[in-house]
């Protein structure tokens, strides 16, 4: 499929267009509150309340007999919470650390879904087809009314979240000073990780138990590469989920029975990998950049003091010395060329007619500051 | 103007972690509109004291009184500093957000920073020497610009009483100067200032009044009556870094010599070393 048809579609395919605004409103929300989530190194969390959900949605079905979402996402949400209430229970009184804590949480959770997940499987009746697309998720069986839901839940949580942006930002920075001013910290936490809850019971069905975390984490680490504002982070979080929910599960939804939970994960996955990659400032290509200039910098130094120790030796500092001689002389040979180039453009070394390189008046002034007086002032270059 | 009773009345205050006794039975009076250091060795208590003031550890018991009113009450007149390594550094955020967060406690739910707040915290940054560095990255700052920034956040709380952990941690000797002289200010106009601190030979040049501190309470007052060797060598147990020189020669029990040859400076200023009674090897510092 061309991707002019591919917009076509997406724009005037009914089902194409329903899976779109459903995946995009969840990977906003997931987006943006994740972003708390991984500054707040509760990253795994993410993940256990995912797994724990499944139990609930389980239960859920077993006990109202319907598959309509709200009921289900209910189910999640409540499984969900009781699993970080767990997690919270299992560290503040069984001194054991929280990754432990999570560990057990999501497996008793997950295991006890799955055990449910097959109990239900086997009745014979017919309305439980479908349960299991919550494992892998399918964003495919997404109806309008689920869209609805989605964004009208989500859009709620956001809500509060800018309302209480001023308590959760210090929330996340700096507790215990929130404590000290008297904020109920506690109430906060609970009340931040609950919308985290929601923003991942949310994708449950179009993304599945398994990797929703994905959406929940990948487009934070992203966006953290791009902005140092929370702000800019949060909202390019949830721009990211987005792209990232709209893609994964489009592309699922146009082949047959590929799940849309890895094709999101692998598209967020993309998205991470090009932010750390080709973030300005804390990307590794421009870490790469930097560090590069640095060394040439340190080079051109190098051989600079080696000019003016050789200098040194004759009447007049600025003598002028062959290259092989500053090969010779440094570490890294093959470099000396362009080092001296670099020097040359600097005006601080000048090749006479012979090819002999000597240090020019400004040059040996440079080295004189640079390396007679110790550790001295930044070059300004 | 110095309110008649003691800043902080601390009566009792028992705090455990694990049945393990971080306070024991501490009573305290801090006086109001002096400079107050809290010393003592590494475990002694000190963070845990400052903690329990604020009201962020729950004790095993006691209680605390702060200008005769129960922490709870008494909020908008504290103000903390807390220890610099606490916060991640890297979070997403400028100088000018941190210092506002200063400002959180007053402004009450739902109601967010202004120009007003943004002017203030431009005020305490002015004071501390970083007004240029307001829409810095935090990520950016030095160590002792950190701590600058943290004393600037509590500036603004416009508080009566300020508990400090550990300010001078990993500060140059002229960020230590600029912060000595913003406490100074702080007390002439009348306030109570509470550090914790470390370097036991700045303390009589610093401060007015000293807690000497090793899970009990060793001893406090005034420094010129309670930093004597006596108590240090009860509060270090001994293993006592910088004695030569730290306690004036007044503070000096007369007619006694000072015992140097046995107490060896440790040059890291660390009390780390092991407890006294461990055996660790060839700790020569310890008594023999």
């Amino acid at each position: 499929m061309s991707l002019g048809a591919f917009l076509h579609d997406l724009l005037f395919d009914y089902t194409l267009r329903t899976v779109a605004l459903g995946t995009a409103a969840l990977g906003a929300v997931a987006g943006a509150l994740g972003c708390f989530a991984v500054l707040r190194r509760q990253s795994l969390l993410g993940d256990a309340i995912a797994h724990a959900a499944l139990p609930g949605i389980g239960l859920a079905f077993l006990l109202t007999g319907s598959r309509a979402t709200p009921i289900l996402v209910l189910g999640a949400a409540l499984a969900g919470w009781l699993g970080t209430l767990a997690i919270l229970a299992i560290v503040r009184s069984a001194r054991l650390p929280e990754d432990t804590a999570l560990g057990i949480v999501l497996s008793v959770f997950f295991g006890a879904g799955l055990v449910i997940l097959t109990f239900v499987q086997r009745r014979p009746t017919a309305a439980q087809a479908g349960l299991e697309t919550f494992l892998f998720g399918q964003a495919a069986t997404l109806l309008v009314r689920d869209v609805q839901f989605i964004a009208g839940v989500g859009a709620m949580a956001l809500l509060l979240l800018f309302f209480f942006w001023k308590e959760f930002k210090i929330l996340a920075f700096d507790p215990d000073f929130a404590a000290s001013l008297g904020l109920p910290v506690r109430r906060l936490d609970v009340f931040l990780t609950s919308l985290l809850v929601v923003a991942i019971v949310l994708g449950l069905q179009a993304v599945g138990v398994v990797l929703m975390s994905a959406l929940v984490v990948a487009p934070a680490a992203a966006a953290r590469q791009w902005t140092d504002s929370l702000r800019w982070m949060v909202l390019l979080g949830g721009a990211l989920g987005a792209v990232a929910g709209v893609t994964g599960a489009s592309i699922s939804a146009m082949g047959r029975g590929i799940p849309t939970g890895p094709t999101v994960v692998l598209v967020a996955s993309g998205i991470v990998a090009v932010s750390l990659l080709a973030a300005p400032g804390r990307g590794l290509v421009a870490e790469w950049i930097r560090t590069r200039r640095t060394r040439t910098r340190v080079r051109a130094d190098s051989v600079l003091a080696d000019l003016y120790a050789l200098g040194s030796q004759h009447s007049r500092v600025t003598h002028p010395h062959a290259a092989a001689t500053l090969r010779a002389m440094a570490s890294d040979p093959a470099e000396v060329e362009r080092s001296l180039q670099i020097l040359e453009s600097r005006g601080w070394a000048r090749s006479n007619d012979q090819g002999l390189w000597a240090l020019t008046e400004e040059g040996a002034e440079r080295a004189e500051r640079l390396f007679r007086s110790g550790s001295g002032e930044e070059e300004a270059t | 103007m110095t309110p008649a009773g003691p800043a902080i009345e601390v009566n009792d205050l028992t705090v455990a972690y694990r049945q393990q006794p971080v306070l024991w039975d501490v009573d305290l009076e801090i006086r109001a509109g002096a400079l107050t250091a809290i010393v003592g060795p590494n475990g002694a208590g000190k963070t845990t004291l400052i903690r329990s003031v604020l009201g962020l550890i729950k004790p095993a018991a006691g209680r605390v009184r702060i200008l005769g009113l129960p922490v709870a009450e008494a909020r908008r007149q504290v103000a903390y500093v807390p220890q610099r390594g606490s916060v991640d550094w890297d979070f997403p955020t400028s100088v000018l957000d941190v210092v506002m967060m200063g400002t959180y406690g007053q402004l009450g739910w739902l109601r967010r920073p202004g120009r007003d707040e943004a002017r203030r915290a431009e005020e305490a940054l002015e004071k501390v020497g970083m007004v240029a560095y307001a829409s810095r990255q935090i990520r950016q700052l030095s160590g002792g610009q950190q701590q600058r920034v943290f004393l600037a956040r509590a500036l603004v709380q416009d508080a009566r009483v300020h508990l400090m952990d550990e300010p001078f941690q990993g500060v140059d000797a002229r960020t230590e100067g600029a912060i000595v002289d913003v406490l100074r200010e702080l007390r002439n106009r009348g306030d109570t200032v509470v550090v914790v601190h470390h370097a036991l030979q700045t303390v009589p040049e610093y401060f007015d009044d000293v807690v000497l501190l090793n899970v009990r309470k060793i001893a406090s007052g005034p420094v010129a009556r309670v930093f004597t060797e006596a108590n240090l060598r009860e509060a270090y147990g001994g293993r006592l870094p910088f004695l030569q020189g730290v306690t004036g020669g007044a503070a000096l029990e007369p007619g006694r010599e000072a015992p140097t040859t046995d107490i060896l400076p440790d040059p890291g200023g660390d009390v780390s070393s092991p407890p006294a009674g461990s055996g660790g090897g060839g700790g020569s510092w310890t008594r023999p």
